[in-house]
């Protein structure tokens, strides 16, 4: 029992319980129907409960089987640079994409990202984003006439 | 029978060679060779970038083109596990036991050369088998109603979720995750919004470019920043002719080519046993055969050749229930097959006989494709392994503006980019979990098409829901779907030692190589 709160398959099942509980609860609210005439909160509903169901199995089976030691949820190195950077750099995209344009938002993209490698540098990362946008503003604006406009002032 | 197939085939190689087609299956395969080489990149998240672009093309040279991405990153994936060491791609894991102590006693280029050949004898018995079996499936699949169908997706859900690799019961809680995410949007049949939470863009679904990306894209990246730091590219100097293998080694891998092609064409026919798991069964087989089974991992040459001619006679066959049932076998073949939905194509039965050009002209592409990639590999294998060399922090932040203008241009909304960005996240979280995101897309692409037949077979049968067993077809699905169940459950309460000694070589990859994602 004890060392659960370490165990994958706790957080795992736990996960897939609260997720299964929640679409069964919210598929409620529109109509479920009769087997014959299903409404559209049947299939949900049917659903719901399976993951519910298996969500439970999972958590069994977590605690049938012993702590491994060198079980970890997290993984070795904590890359949170790495993270965080390959999560901004498509947020940018967006951002930039907004309001400044294509060429803008490529730049930022690709920046933004590259400086999640350890060993990344800012002029590094910097000339791989420019040739990145040149590259990619050529192919997607003027080969495949992707409508978003390479400039713009957008607020 | 024969006559008919070949007169189709003959049909097939027409519309294959046509230029446009032609030049769409040599951009498919040339791109799939690429990734395949790089380290860190996969199939499945080419297919998804290149996936919008191929919007503005004819559904021929699109599906041509993104099944060339993955038949052609096969041949890409040997390379990078016998030079370096590294086993990018989940099928070609095993590869590395025999190949990269080949490559240090000096025989890469020959491991490399008999990898060619036996990729190509696999792929063109995997591709014969195609021509004869799907029309035969076909055949028996034309006369199924909606109660057959739900079984036999039940059945292909089942087996795509437990025997990929993985805990079974993971497996099946993400197949329900991705019928969930199939849910969300605007009811078929009524008309309701659902689980679409009041946002605009949630209406018409979540988007599949936008999830597979975020799945095998974007979580994959944050798996695999900072793990590729020391690659070690030092024996990686091949010329061709270094790739002719001595007259011993092509001898012994001859016999070894044509069994790992017998099981992988085995293993491509039980839905949810892909590539990945005839290479490994083939790796074993080999094993026991040999006579001298203690050499292997010294650098045999059979386990190179056994696995390769297995992977791709499996990958081929794979495209068989896919496109002759519309059920799809693993997360490439949902892929494919979501192309095909947006495309405006309804898979299933009818497929062949309705779209012959594309059913008969991809499977002629196929040959054409794996010459096109023999006469890639054989003379420009030096450009290749300089491929190797890209370090992965250039290549990632450049993958990741793929990611984003191609989900921006599926449909020019930038709510979509953001919604990749969260799948993204979560789906990083559930690898920390060890969920395999794989099934959810094989429970998305399938989740509509199941629902809907679920009703219907309900509303014929006025609310009862014992038809799936008083029709004999669908009774004999639903058998094999409780075989499956129970012999999962058995095998997991007999005897969990030995399935943890058989789990390991996987286990061991995954730890020797950070970035794999087992999807594919």
């Amino acid at each position: 029992m004890e060392g659960l709160l370490k165990k994958k398959d706790f957080y795992a099942g736990l996960a897939m319980v609260l997720l299964g509980a929640g679409v069964t609860l919210n598929s409620t609210t529109y109509n479920l129907g009769t087997l014959m005439h299903m409404g559209p909160g049947m299939f949900p509903f049917i659903l719901g409960i399976l993951l519910t169901f298996v969500g439970i199995l999972i958590f069994i089976s977590g605690l049938m089987t012993p702590l491994e030691g060198d079980e970890r949820i997290l993984p070795e190195s904590m890359e949170w640079r790495g993270w965080a950077c390959i999560l901004a750099g498509p947020l940018m995209f967006i951002l930039f994409g907004e309001f400044f344009g294509m060429i803008a938002a490529t730049f930022m993209c690709v920046f933004v990202s590259a400086l999640g490698d350890r060993t990344a540098t800012l002029r590094g990362s910097a000339l791989l984003a420019a040739c990145i946008t040149v590259g990619g503003a050529f192919l997607f604006s003027y080969v495949l006439k992707v409508p978003f406009p390479l400039f713009r002032w957008g607020f | 029978m024969l006559a008919t197939a070949l007169s189709d085939l003959w049909y097939g190689f027409g519309v294959a060679l046509e230029p446009q087609n032609l030049m769409w299956c040599f951009v498919g395969v040339l791109v799939g060779n690429m990734v395949g080489v790089l380290p860190g990149m996969g199939p499945l998240a080419t297919i998804s970038i290149l996936l919008p672009l191929t919007f503005g093309i004819k559904p021929v040279g699109a599906i041509l083109m993104l099944s060339g991405v993955f038949y052609g990153a096969q041949y890409g994936g040997a390379i990078c596990s016998i030079l370096l060491n590294l086993p990018c791609h989940p099928p070609h894991a095993v590869t590395c036991l025999d190949g990269f102590p080949l490559t240090k006693q000096g025989r890469g280029g020959a491991a490399l050369g008999v990898t060619v050949i036996s990729s190509f004898v696999g792929a063109s018995w995997g591709i014969t088998e195609m021509i004869f079996l799907a029309p035969l499936l076909v055949r028996v699949a034309l006369e199924f109603g909606p109660s057959e169908i739900c079984s036999l997706m039940l059945l292909g859900l089942l087996a795509g979720s437990t025997l990929a690799r993985g805990s079974p019961l993971k497996g099946v809680a993400m197949t329900l995750v991705g019928l969930l995410l199939g849910i969300v949007g605007t009811d078929i049949e009524t008309g309701t919004p659902r689980f679409t939470f009041g946002i605009q863009s949630l209406y018409d679904g979540v988007e599949l470019v936008g999830l597979a990306l975020g799945l095998f894209g974007i979580a994959e990246f944050m798996k695999s920043v900072n793990q590729f730091s020391d690659i070690n590219t030092r024996y990686s100097n091949v010329k061709i002719r270094d790739l002719r293998p001595s007259r011993d080694e092509l001898r012994r891998s001859i016999p070894a080519m044509f069994r790992g092609t017998l099981i992988g064409s085995l293993c491509s026919l039980i839905p949810g046993t892909g590539p990945t798991i005839a290479s490994f069964i083939s790796y074993a087989a080999e094993k026991k055969v040999s006579k001298t089974p203690e050499k292997f991992g010294t650098g045999m040459i059979e386990g190179v050749a056994c696995p390769e001619a297995a992977t791709h006679s499996s990958v081929q066959g794979d495209f068989i229930p896919t496109m002759s049932l519309g059920i799809p076998g693993d997360a490439v073949m949902a892929l494919i097959l979501g192309a095909l939905m947006i495309q405006g194509i309804v898979p299933g039965p009818r497929l062949i006989s309705e779209h012959p050009d594309i059913f008969w002209g991809l499977v002629a592409s196929f040959w054409i494709g794996n010459i096109i990639l023999v006469v890639l590999n054989v003379p420009l294998i030096g450009f290749w392994v300089k491929l190797l060399m890209i370090p992965y922090k250039y290549l990632y932040p450049s993958a990741l503006f793929f990611v984003a203008i191609g989900v921006y241009s599926t449909n020019n909304d930038m709510f979509q980019v953001g919604e990749t960005v969260a799948v993204g996240l979560l789906g990083y979280l559930l690898l920390l979990l060890d969920f395999h995101p794989a099934p959810i897309l094989l429970g998305f692409v399938l989740g509509p098409r199941f629902e809907e037949n679920f009703r219907r077979a309900l509303l014929i049968s006025r609310g009862d829901i014992l038809v799936f067993v008083r029709h004999p077809i669908s009774a004999f699905f639903l058998l094999l779907c409780a075989i499956l169940i129970l012999a999962q459950i058995y095998v997991r309460l007999r005897k969990p030692k030995a399935l943890a000694t058989a789990d390991a070589p996987s286990a061991g990859i995954g730890q020797l190589i950070p970035g794999h994602n087992e999807a594919e």
